[in-house]
């Protein structure tokens, strides 16, 4: 059953890839990097229990930890232009 | 006896989650505009995911995989329906519009309702 789990697993992976590379905004992009991120948090863990070694789990939490970060992190890159101490709320949009 | 139980629940759980996974999968596939994606996306994700971590809880039993596997699926249910929000949120201020049915029927016709982006 983990092994089915696996299959339906990677082949949402597949399709977000696909969603990736074809989308034809930014956002469908982050989107899609973030649905990838959730599905490999996922891969991880039920990967943990199909070889008999849950001690995966911990690389898990570490990927949703970072996924999430990392979507927040491209947002607001996309919004101001810089990570860092900038904060005046850019007025040339994008 | 017992053990037959537990895969049976774990079983199902693991089925409806990747059933879950793979629908979303699709929609983000198949949706014809940014916010229907993100819509099929955001939504089945986060009951999926939690469904399969829960399949694997109750292959775990009792121990501390299960309490790893508790923080993971309470990371996950509170950060995923957040960064969907977020992304959701960036694309409006950028003044990405919404695909409208009267966009549809008059091909890109000028009558968009939610002007305010």
């Amino acid at each position: 059953m983990f092994t089915a789990t696996m299959a339906a697993l990677l082949a949402a992976m597949i399709l977000a890839l696909a969603r990736l590379y074809v989308g034809p905004t930014l956002y469908d992009r982050v989107l899609a990097a973030n649905a990838f991120g959730t599905k490999t948090v996922l891969l991880i863990g039920v990967m943990g229990f199909l070889t008999g070694r849950p001690d995966f789990l911990d690389i898990s939490l570490l990927y949703a930890l970072l996924n999430f970060i990392g979507t927040i992190a491209v947002l607001k890159f996309f919004r101001y232009r810089t990570l860092g101490d900038r904060v005046e709320p850019s007025g040339d949009g994008q | 006896m017992s053990a037959l139980i537990i895969d049976a629940v774990s079983w199902a759980l693991l089925a409806s989650g990747s059933f879950l996974v793979v629908v979303g999968a699709l929609g983000l596939i198949r949706m014809p505009d940014f916010y229907t994606r993100m819509h099929a996306a955001g939504i089945t994700d986060t009951l999926g995911a939690d469904l399969i971590l829960a399949g694997l809880m109750v292959q775990a039993g009792f121990s501390l995989v299960t309490i790893k596997l508790l923080l993971i699926g309470a990371f996950l249910f509170f950060t995923l329906p957040t960064s969907t929000h977020a992304i959701a949120s960036a694309a409006l201020t950028a003044g990405l519009k919404p695909r409208v049915i009267e966009d549809a029927a008059a091909g890109n016709g000028s009558t968009a309702p939610k002007e305010d982006g």
